[in-house]
């Protein structure tokens, strides 16, 4: 048997360049989807500079004094009759409220969902705890008026108690004094509807991180003896600090652009108000929605850049956030 | 001969004992306390007996094993008064729709409008036929504008991976974040401020559409990440350009997490009603045209009923709220189905 022999091509043939570009059919696609993905720059672009351009004309009467003012005075009413003599429009004092409600909710809200979070990471069972991410995900789903009217007509009489017990043995503290005793719709109870709205995202985030930390390390640590509180002192914690820090700024983002919950529970004046069990006060948000039905055309503006000052303040803190959040998430120490 | 394990972690029957004890005599004092001074309620019985129940048993173990396993029972009961603290108000929210919610739901309810009655009238009158109707147009237009969107960014980021991605990543998280009220007041300044166009259902879809897409587009992200990358290599492999291979391989290997990120975006959007007092405004009477005039919509009908303040309208309020729960578990109970039946496959 002979095996054929295989005549080469001569000559070789010629070294061909290769093709690197997309078909036709690929770049439309590309295109496409790039056009999608660029949606949400899109969107944020307009949405900054809508605002800033329907409320320039008051940002720029009212220069710097728009965020550092506490008056909001509206020359002109609704019905086109004059109001007060000039208008001033400042959001300091409702920028105050916003901080002074987020912060209650934080000091209430981050504890109970870090304590939640180390007890779904390291305490609970497998089971239990597949059951509970899942509540806790449900709980993040709830629409925010369910926690106004829950606010309203539930938590308001437990929420009252604890304010007067407050006020009661702290009341020489003054954020904690009161001309009157009478603790109902107070920025204190606001703070803690906000608690409970925020306290799902931080406990997801939270217990998210405290699942990264590395199995190696948590049973070297128990290797040497250490308790659960051990472990967690000197493992678990110094790895997941900084996200928690992000999970609680991703509340604090929340907290401080919450409207109907605030809207609901609260008593908004328009006053700066530092006495939290006092029934007064209100935030960015809910001041939005509560002057927007009966504004003239030039307090609508102002609303525009007040809404304009919000999504700043809310952009800025959410993208710290999840800055740090992602910077933990990926650090593999 | 058999060898049974030991598990030395494991409580012992000792150790339940104690620790029944221990929470059976802190029930006991936090009673009693309560009983003989000034305080009153469940919410200081409750605080007291964890007070105490800790203290106890952080003393127990200190007297055992020293002070290191104090310091960890006391870890302990902190986490489980975390646990508590996190589901108080869940359990109590759920409890409270529950028993509150039926009241205003007769036969009615759902074919008739609010037109012909006020919020205070008697509960047997009115309905949401409207607000659902209008619930129900807002959510189709926004996921016709939203879905398309959020899956091609999450392609853009997963698939194509063109420039610019990690910045599209971190704005689309950013955007996540947007207070809803934001959202409205730029789709009123934008689109219905001095235009001379009024409220209508579409303006209030485009709204929602803005705080849908970061839902979608995070979500299904997430999905698109797990379909492995042997199954585009096999795709391009046979011969397929990227267009046919994400259309026909990727895209149908993620299928039912997208479903799930669709799903899970309109349970964000479903119950939003600050946006909506901006953009759709509100109404009493059914409106079938989402492009023209007010739309009511469930969470204005909740909204009306709770400015109005009548006993009356609070029950048309938790009624409100009783549908709109309803529909938010169900929409989260058939995405966790889905995510199971992926997760196991």
């Amino acid at each position: 048997m002979t095996i054929a022999e295989v005549e080469r091509p001569n000559p070789a043939p010629a070294p061909r360049a290769l093709e690197t570009k997309p078909r036709i059919s690929d770049q439309i696609f590309r295109s496409i989807v790039a056009l999608g993905g660029f949606s949400s720059l899109i969107i944020l672009g307009l949405i900054a500079a809508y605002l800033f351009f329907r409320g320039y004309s008051i940002l720029r009467t009212e220069g710097l004094s728009f965020i550092t003012g506490y008056e909001w005075v509206s020359a002109i009413n609704s019905d086109g009759t004059a109001g007060s003599e000039q208008s001033t429009y400042g959001v300091g004092a409702m920028l105050l409220g916003t901080l002074v409600t987020a912060a209650i909710a934080l000091t209430i809200g981050v504890p109970v969902a870090v304590l939640a979070a180390l007890y779904l990471t390291f305490f609970a069972p497998v089971r239990i705890r597949n059951f509970l991410v899942s509540v806790v995900d449900l709980m993040a789903a709830f629409p925010s008026i369910l926690f106004g009217l829950w606010g309203l007509y539930v938590l308001m009489e437990p929420g009252m108690y604890v304010a007067e017990l407050l006020n009661k043995y702290l009341g020489w503290i003054p954020i904690f004094a009161v001309p009157v005793p009478v603790f109902l719709r107070s920025p204190f109870i606001a703070g803690l509807v906000l608690a409970v709205m925020i306290i799902p995202i931080v406990t997801a985030i939270s217990r998210e991180i405290f699942a990264q930390t590395p199995l190696d390390r948590i049973q070297a640590a128990y290797a040497l003896g250490a308790s659960k509180w051990a472990m967690i002192k000197s493992v678990a914690f110094p790895y997941s600090y900084s996200g928690i820090v992000g999970g609680a700024m991703l509340g604090l983002g929340r907290a401080m652009g919450e409207t109907v919950a605030v809207f609901t529970v609260l008593n908004i004046l328009y006053q700066a108000n530092f006495k939290i069990l006092l029934g007064a006060g209100g935030n960015l948000a809910s001041h939005i929605i509560l002057k927007f039905g009966e504004a003239s055309e030039e307090e609508i503006k102002a609303l525009m850049a007040a809404g304009f000052v919000l999504f700043l303040l809310t952009l800025g803190v959410n993208m710290l956030a999840n800055f740090i959040v992602s910077r933990t998430s990926r650090r593999g120490r | 001969m058999t060898v049974t394990p030991i598990k030395p972690w494991r409580a012992t029957k000792r150790d339940i004992a104690t620790q029944i004890a221990v929470l059976l005599a802190s029930v006991v004092a936090a009673y009693f306390l309560i009983a003989n001074t000034g305080f009153e309620g469940r919410l200081p019985l409750v605080i007291f007996f964890g007070i105490f129940s800790i203290t106890a048993l952080a003393i127990i173990s200190g007297l055992r094993r020293g002070k290191e396993a104090a310091k960890d029972a006391v870890l302990a009961g902190a986490a489980y008064v975390g646990l508590f603290a996190l589901l108080l108000p869940v359990v109590s929210i759920l409890w409270t729709v529950i028993s509150r919610g039926t009241a205003a739901i007769y036969g009615g309810f759902f074919t008739t409008d609010m037109s012909q009655d006020p919020f205070s009238s008697p509960l047997d009158a009115g309905g949401i036929k409207h607000a659902l109707i209008g619930t129900l147009w807002l959510i189709v237009i926004a996921l016709i504008i939203s879905v398309p969107l959020g899956i091609l960014t999450a392609l853009y980021l997963t698939e194509t991976k063109g420039p610019g991605s990690g910045l599209i990543r971190f704005l689309v998280q950013a955007m996540s974040g947007i207070p809803s009220i934001v959202a409205g007041l730029f789709i009123y300044s934008a689109l219905i401020s001095g235009t001379g166009r009024g409220f209508s259902g579409f303006m209030g879809a485009l709204a929602l559409s803005i705080l849908m897409i970061p839902t979608v587009a995070r979500t299904a992200e997430e999905v698109l990440k797990l379909v492995p990358p042997d199954l585009r290599e096999a795709g391009l492999a046979l011969g397929a350009t990227q267009w046919k291979t994400v259309a026909l391989v990727v895209l149908p290997a993620a299928k039912s997490g997208l479903v799930t990120a669709v799903i899970l975006g309109v349970a964000r959007i479903a119950g939003e009603t600050a946006p909506l007092l901006f953009t759709t405004g509100g109404a009493d009477a059914t409106n079938l045209n989402p492009m023209d005039d007010n739309m009511g919509t469930i969470p204005f009908y909740i909204w009306k009923a709770l400015i109005d303040g009548s006993p009356e309208a609070a029950s048309r309020a938790w009624a409100g709220i009783f549908i709109l729960m309803l529909a938010v578990l169900a929409l989260f109970g058939t995405a966790r189905y889905l995510s199971r039946a992926r997760t196991v496959r």
